[in-house]
């Protein structure tokens, strides 16, 4: 069997003497939707922040073979890695094109542009908006804003911490109908933390569950979702 | 009336000096060349801020060293004063660079008082070692531009100095906007002063940004010394007191906005030169600065021209 495409083996990270994740291993393969559930504080967030050399980390990150691990973030973003962090991943003092281009930071081809303008097409909104400053946004727009900011990247990973905080039912699920279907047309491996368990189990293909900083559970996110014991346990709903 | 009289009596106002157009005249043109001078320290000043958040308080050291090696290129080298100044504007963005590598990278960027307790301690540190190297004697750095006035008007005269110091401002401003709204590196520094996390995940590399800046927040510093220095005389104190002047130029406009800090500047060198010469506040000069600063904070923390940072969340 040939490795998966994100493969971390033992990952630790800690904030000064606060151990947070005390060695978890998990995979992701290429194209795939993967998304990371658990209670407050079970290290959901500093899984992805380990991910872009945003904390101090030990153990291994491999993508598509080579190692992450030791690299600085602006490296890891290099290799394609996109990550929108949670609340606001965006640029509030720039105008929200000016977000896009700093998406682009390290492109150098000259589609840029073009990708700027199929991001207004599929969030009008932004098109509609793209001389206001982002701080001016809602904050649904400031998420779109976030992911389209991170995907002008055109990653081969994306990141995604939270997407639904503070947004309303409709919006995240509009939202989430997006990222599947960027998901589709692009192949872009996402890994998604999030708290809406039902949502992010629908539309994922493989699910982990931390507790307490580790792996409590994983699998094909249909039988998670499906099993009452690990819902009744772990997801409560 | 008698208290109007004795009020201008303790401030020695004279209605002769007040009534006087020309005195006017000539006070509002060195008021604008003063100003100048001040506003292209504070654009170094609103540079740093702008990209970091706080206040670089050794950038008039920094620009000081830069007046200094101006000095030596030209007085002692020979060199034409322009081409002097441009090669210590050179200089001392090294200098500048080499400082922010070795002091301020190892600091965490968003931590800013100990930053701040950092530039202090880089300013006494320069400014002796600028004084141990070069003595405490007064020197005089010609101007760049010549002397004369082309337009005259009694003792009022629009100097080419004045012309100069206003045309150098206002070409750095120009300079500084196209750098910042048109090319990437702008781009790079102002996503850096917005979203320190953000910029790095976009994979800007924040520690040379802030490097880049404070390189050019030098070159300006220094440009803006080799300004002022030939109205003053050179020594080593002396970017202290431009640096107060400038730091109410940089308040009043806004902080983080250039052209808040050429207005700013402006405003700040007419007020000195008006108060200095129709109040006698001579030795209070530099108090009016301190005032400006104040006032400023009190009434409208962001300034003039300073952005209310408006955030939905």
């Amino acid at each position: 069997m040939s490795p998966a495409y994100l493969e971390v083996a033992g990952l630790k990270a800690a904030y000064g003497d606060i151990q947070v994740l005390h060695g978890i291993d998990f995979s992701v393969d290429e194209g795939q939707i993967a998304v990371i559930l658990g209670a407050n504080g079970a290290g959901k967030t500093t899984t992805l922040r380990a991910l872009c050399a945003m904390v101090s980390t030990e153990g291994s990150i491999k993508l598509a073979g080579e190692e992450l691990a030791g690299q600085r973030t602006a490296d890891i973003v290099r290799r394609g890695v996109a990550h929108v962090p949670q609340g606001r991943g965006t640029f509030p003092d720039l105008s929200v094109e000016e977000n896009l281009m700093a998406g682009a930071f390290v492109r150098n081809d000259a589609e840029v542009r073009a990708d700027v303008e199929q991001w207004y097409q599929t969030f009008p909104v932004l098109g509609e908006r793209r001389n206001q400053t982002a701080g001016s946004l809602s904050g649904g727009e400031q998420q779109m804003l976030a992911i389209a900011r991170a995907l002008m990247l055109r990653p081969s990973l994306l990141l995604l911490d939270e997407p639904s905080l503070g947004l309303a039912p409709m919006i995240t699920r509009s939202l989430f109908e997006q990222l599947v279907a960027i998901n589709a047309d692009a192949g872009t491996t996402m890994l998604v933390v999030e708290q809406n368990a039902a949502l992010a189990l629908g539309v994922a293909d493989v699910a982990y569950v931390l507790e307490a900083g580790e792996v409590a559970l994983s699998g094909p996110a249909h039988e998670l979702a499906a099993d009452d014991n690990v819902r009744r346990a772990y997801l409560g709903y | 009336m008698n208290g109007l009289t004795s009020l201008l009596g303790v401030f020695d106002i004279s209605l002769d000096k007040l009534s006087n157009g020309e005195l006017w005249l000539a006070q509002f043109f060195r008021g604008l060349s003063d100003g100048a001078t001040y506003a292209s320290v504070a654009l170094a000043l609103v540079m740093i801020y702008k990209s970091t958040g706080f206040i670089n308080f050794a950038q008039g050291s920094l620009a000081l060293l830069g007046v200094y090696l101006a000095y030596i290129f030209s007085v002692e080298q020979g060199l034409p004063v322009a081409v002097a100044v441009v090669c210590a504007m050179v200089a001392s963005s090294a200098v500048a660079m080499f400082v922010e590598r070795v002091f301020i990278r190892p600091f965490p960027p968003d931590h800013v008082l100990p930053l701040v307790i950092v530039t202090l301690g880089l300013l006494l540190i320069i400014d002796s070692a600028v004084g141990i190297v070069w003595g405490f004697r007064t020197r005089s750095l010609p101007s760049m531009f010549p002397s004369g006035a082309p337009i005259e008007w009694g003792i009022a005269q629009l100097t080419w100095r004045t012309i100069g110091n206003l045309g150098t401002v206002f070409a750095v401003v120009g300079l500084l906007y196209l750098l910042l709204s048109r090319t990437k590196v702008g781009l790079a520094f102002r996503a850096v002063s917005s979203n320190l996390e953000s910029a790095r995940l976009v994979g800007i590399r924040v520690g040379p940004t802030l490097g880049f800046g404070w390189a050019l927040a030098a070159a300006i510093g220094t440009l803006g010394g080799a300004l002022v220095v030939p109205d003053l005389l050179l020594e080593p104190s002396i970017m202290l007191r431009v640096l107060i002047f400038s730091l109410a130029a940089a308040a009043l406009g806004g902080l983080d906005s250039l052209v808040g800090a050429v207005i700013g500047g402006l405003v700040v060198g007419l007020a000195r030169n008006l108060l200095v010469t129709f109040l006698d506040l001579s030795e209070l000069a530099l108090a009016t600065a301190v005032a400006v600063i104040l006032v400023v904070l009190l009434v409208r923390p962001t300034g003039l021209f300073g952005s209310t940072t408006v955030e939905r969340v």
